[in-house]
């Protein structure tokens, strides 16, 4: 079996064309893309302004603890039909999935490494004479890197995976080579899929890897905690 | 609402198999991490070996993981063994870190004062080591319980049984309140899970009642996640 799908990605026939591979890696980085962006934006702001002020951190903990049951095939579906996105806006309900799973993790990552900097180094910030605003972005923002980046790889993995069940609702992307085996029974297909998804979020992993420790400040991995060298522990897809 | 009244034989099965197919890679995932996730505490090389490996597994989308399992197992598309070997493989990555973790948390101090005071190494493994490791393995096994009972639904998917079908079913029929009931009973089934962990965590674990450092370590837990 491993060989057949071996050989099917290899097939150049494979390689082209508007369900050729390269079109639907790239539909699928383009989901995964605008869900980050999205999400991102609303979560890095929730995470900045809750780790700086130590407000609603209760609230948040408990909602991401909740949310972690919810299972996203079911949310997708029901705003799909509940809504009349249906087929036809697919785009619309699958967004909003993939934003709310991807929230949490950046969420938690960026309140997690503001409040991770000793409040010792905040309050000296504050005596040299650095403006609220300074602090967050030029002492609590570089030191939270570690963690933050741990949040967006966390959420990049669970958005990679999940966006190959939006397929489900008849959207683009990697998931396809899965949905459109299945009723055919087409395995190499289906396996060669899965690889191709194992293989996209591998590498976007590793991407994230490079890049973080292209950005880190010198000095910052030297002197991060235990605490910070964790990785995600979670998965709802 | 109707359909619910007319439908109660079914939900009662599909709660129930969803249960049944949620239980074995749970358990069987903690059983595998704990001894894995204790070689990653006590040897340097077990560490990186050992977290290197489940961060790949990790990394691995779990539907692409489900639908791969018949060609590397050799079964039927349709045996749950898929989804049980798949998903279990899933709870031993993610715990494996937090079970190192819970050994790491225990004070060196103490595992010397139960070597001063005559324990073997297999004596201060079970009885000093495993119990103070346990408030922080318990607070994993609540975060893979409730993620593995979501990910149970994905097996709807590749035509398995559990309260997934409520979601392609609902789907195909363009019918919310059956999605709805999925989702609630999906909820339902993780929320019955934790109580239960809690429950068992109470009678196993009664010294960590106020569990303020395990409170602290489950919230590291949580923020990583």
């Amino acid at each position: 079996m491993i060989a057949l799908a071996w050989e099917w990605l290899l097939d150049p026939a494979h390689w082209q064309g508007p369900g050729g591979v390269p079109t639907r890696v790239l539909q699928h980085l383009g989901l995964v893309g605008a869900t980050i962006l999205i999400a991102g934006t609303i979560a890095l702001a929730a995470g900045f302004y809750i780790g700086h002020t130590r407000r609603g951190r209760g609230l948040v903990v408990g909602l991401s603890g909740a949310l972690r049951a919810m299972p996203t095939l079911g949310l997708l579906v029901f705003l799909a039909v509940q809504f009349g996105f249906g087929v036809r806006l697919a785009i619309i309900p699958t967004l909003i999935v993939l934003v709310v799973l991807a929230i949490p993790p950046i969420l938690a990552g960026a309140y997690a490494g503001i409040e991770s900097v000793a409040p010792a180094t905040v309050d000296a910030s504050r005596a040299l004479g650095l403006t609220e605003w300074q602090i967050l972005w030029r002492v609590e923002f570089p030191l939270a890197l570690p963690l933050i980046f741990g949040g967006l790889r966390s959420a990049v993995l669970q958005v990679v995976a999940t966006a190959t069940v939006a397929a489900y609702i008849s959207l683009g992307g990697l998931g396809r080579y899965l949905f459109d085996a299945l009723p055919v029974q087409d395995y190499p297909q289906m396996l060669a899929g899965a690889i191709l998804v194992a293989a996209l979020a591998l590498l976007l992993d590793l991407f994230l890897i490079l890049i973080s420790r292209a950005v880190l400040p010198a000095g910052v991995r030297v002197t991060r905690a235990p605490l910070q060298k964790k990785q995600p522990t979670e998965r709802t897809s | 609402m109707t359909w619910i009244g007319e439908n109660l034989d079914q939900i009662g099965e599909l709660l129930l198999t969803h249960m049944a197919l949620s239980l074995p890679p749970i358990l069987l995932g903690v059983l595998i991490a704990v001894p894995l996730g204790w070689v990653a505490h006590r040897y340097r090389w077990g560490r990186g070996v050992l977290l290197g490996i489940s961060g790949l597994l990790y990394t691995i989308p779990s539907l692409a993981l489900i639908v791969a399992m018949p060609s590397i197992l050799g079964t039927q598309i349709l045996n749950p063994l898929n989804l049980i070997v798949a998903l279990t493989l899933y709870a031993v990555a993610l715990m494996v870190r937090t079970a190192a973790d819970a050994f790491d948390q225990v004070d060196p101090t103490v595992l010397d004062s139960a070597v001063a005071l005559g324990y073997g190494p297999w004596r201060r493994f079970w009885g000093v080591q495993l119990p103070l490791a346990g408030p922080v393995i318990l607070a994993g096994t609540r975060v893979i319980s409730s993620s593995t009972v979501s990910l149970v639904t994905l097996g709807a998917l590749v035509g398995m049984s559990g309260l997934g079908y409520f979601f392609t079913d609902g789907f195909q029929r363009a019918f919310p309140l059956e999605i709805l009931v999925g989702i609630i009973g999906t909820i339902l089934v993780a929320v019955i899970f934790d109580l239960a962990l809690v429950l068992l965590g109470r009678l196993l674990l009664p010294w960590a009642r106020t569990p303020a450092r395990a409170r602290r370590l489950r919230t590291v837990v949580e923020v990583t996640a």
